[in-house]
């Protein structure tokens, strides 16, 4: 069991997984508490066409990849300050990349293969070097959002206060979405473009049913996202299934039991309250 | 140009894509103001998984597209009851379902080039009676909807007041995500995955920048599902590009500058939902 360890892709499949899974367990605490699972959907699949692009240009996938997801980014963050609740401009903007990526696909048509492991991840043909560009990446995104840590809490929870405080709260929100178009970036290759969501908001999404702190949040989130990883690849090194499947489940137990136990801890009277960072205020009535 | 409609397939092509325009903008509309733009996106992700099970057991991939999407849209509407969670319940679900899709394809040897089809869908490969079943599954969707069209729009737009008329909001927004789970599996055949989430947002996302009242902005939905259809099959026919890549390339392209240069149009949408706009 322990010698298949030695193995160079292994090793290389374990750190890429430990490292995205840290990296995106820390940006998807933020993209659960601004209420952008949407758009982190929407991301993973503008790198769908980025990979594809770049195939037809004969670039690496995870170049294509970055420019990509960077650009529409900056293109989402633009259309809307805020892209809680605009789910059209996402909705939008996701439609139309996805028919660019068939595009690509229909013009690119040398192997259906290729094809599907961008869209379920290849976690297994991680090389040395995306170690490397992983882990550089990953440390970038993790600088900069300790930077600017707490205006970005700040703004993601009561943004109207923020603003009036003179905090930055739309190139926050600008810096955030690009940072976002990085983890999903890295996440891609270990899951797969489908399954980005499964890393970057699922673990997240547990922790802040546990607690509302948010660096016991941040710490959750993280832990969850390396259960889940390295327990996945054990499990598709003993079984036959592939490790997405394993990764998938594993957090959506973590994702469900955390619902349970919230559901439990906390009364039902009370559940109707809104959160500070959605726009759920009924409508005044007169 | 237009001597491609003495052939067969062009003809069923046009047919079943009309219907499929006109039901999607129809749906879509309720979607899109409910809120349920990455549910919709979610159902037809999940209908791949289905597919992908169906092919693995041997069975017509319509079954298990049903089987799946039907069980995913009950599940979100169940755990999406409250706001603030429903994106992320949606996203789980979508997931779960993807992971089993992943696991099927595993299981089925030869699987690229299968998955590869359901997810991208053809357009040529109609035949008379796919287009049969469709229009007839799609005037079936098309009067449940009608049906419940006039208690869906109130608790569309005023939840909390339609509650308490007993108007039985839960059931209706269940029915309504089933009825669209419905749609998405039996349009998959003829259009494939990526393009229904398509024309289920963009005419609908666009004629709301512009129109007010429900029937006017279905409507004008409808127009626009029809015309990006039309055109997209007719410039896809005639090209070496696929059809799904004009149709969204259509939608987004009206949609953009409308969006753009109606600011007032938003505001007025955003007060008609009465919606959750800060003091």
């Amino acid at each position: 069991m322990l010698d298949i360890l030695r193995h160079a892709f292994v090793q290389n499949a374990f750190l890429a997984g430990a490292l995205v899974a840290i990296f995106s367990g820390f940006i998807g605490y933020f993209v659960v508490l601004r209420g952008q699972a949407f758009a982190c959907e929407a991301l993973s699949h503008v790198g769908f066409a980025g990979a594809t692009g770049a195939a037809l240009v004969g670039a690496s996938s995870l170049t294509g990849i970055f420019i990509f997801t960077i650009i529409a980014a900056l293109g989402m963050g633009a259309l809307g300050d805020r892209l809680r609740g605009r789910d059209l401009e996402v909705g939008m903007v996701l439609s139309f990349i996805l028919g660019l990526g068939i595009l690509f696909v229909s013009i690119y048509t040398r192997s259906a293969t290729g094809v599907v492991n961008i869209l379920f991840g290849s976690i297994l043909s991680v090389t040395h070097t995306d170690v490397l560009v992983t882990l550089i990446s990953g440390l970038l995104t993790m600088v900069v959002l300790v930077i600017v840590f707490r205006p970005l809490l700040f703004a993601s929870i009561q943004p109207e206060v923020a603003q009036t405080r003179g905090v930055p709260v739309r190139a926050l929100s600008m810096i955030f979405l690009v940072l976002l178009g990085l983890g999903v970036s890295e996440a891609v290759k270990v899951v797969g473009v489908l399954l980005v969501f499964a890393l970057l908001v699922v673990p997240a999404a547990a922790a802040e049913h546990l607690t509302h702190r948010p660096l016991l949040a941040i710490l959750l989130s993280i832990l969850f996202g390396l259960l889940s990883t390295l327990g996945g690849l054990i499990l598709a090194f003993i079984g036959r299934w592939p490790a997405s499947f394993y990764i998938v489940s594993l957090t959506s137990l973590f994702y469900f039991v955390s619902l349970g136990i919230d559901w439990i801890r906390v009364p039902h009277r009370y559940r109707e309250m809104p959160h500070p960072s959605r726009e759920v205020l009924p409508p005044s009535r007169g | 140009m237009f001597e491609i409609f003495s052939y067969p397939f062009i003809q069923n092509a046009f047919l079943a894509g009309s219907v499929v325009a006109v039901v999607a903008a129809v749906l879509g509309y309720f979607l899109v103001v409910r809120g349920l733009s990455f549910a919709g996106h979610a159902l037809s992700t999940i209908g791949f998984a289905g597919a992908a099970g169906a092919v693995l057991v041997g069975v017509p991939p319509v079954y298990g597209l049903m089987t799946f999407t039907v069980i995913a849209s009950l599940a979100i509407s169940l755990l999406g009851r409250d706001i603030r969670e429903r994106d992320i319940a949606t996203g789980v679900i979508m997931i779960l379902a993807l992971g089993f899709g992943v696991l099927f394809l595993s299981l089925y040897h030869g699987y690229a080039e299968r998955a590869y089809s359901i997810l991208f869908g053809t357009v040529v490969g109609i035949s008379r009676s796919d287009v049969l079943l469709t229009a007839l599954s799609g005037l079936g969707v098309l009067a449940c909807l009608a049906a419940i069209s006039r208690p869906l729009l109130f608790s569309s737009f005023d939840p909390e007041l339609a509650e308490t008329r007993g108007v039985p909001v839960t059931f209706l927004g269940g029915f309504f995500l089933v009825l669209v789970a419905i749609t998405i599996s039996i349009t998959t055949q003829v259009v494939g995955i990526l393009l229904i989430f398509a024309l289920l947002i963009g005419p609908p996302a666009t004629a709301l920048r512009l129109l007010h009242q429900p029937m006017q902005v279905i409507s004008l939905a409808v127009i626009l599902g029809l015309a990006y259809t039309w055109l997209g099959i007719l410039l896809g026919a005639n090209s070496s590009w696929p059809v799904s890549f004009f149709i969204t390339a259509f939608s987004f392209g009206v949609y953009l500058p409308v969006r753009l240069l109606s600011k007032r149009g938003l505001k007025r949408v955003e007060i008609a939902f009465g919606s959750e706009r800060h003091a």
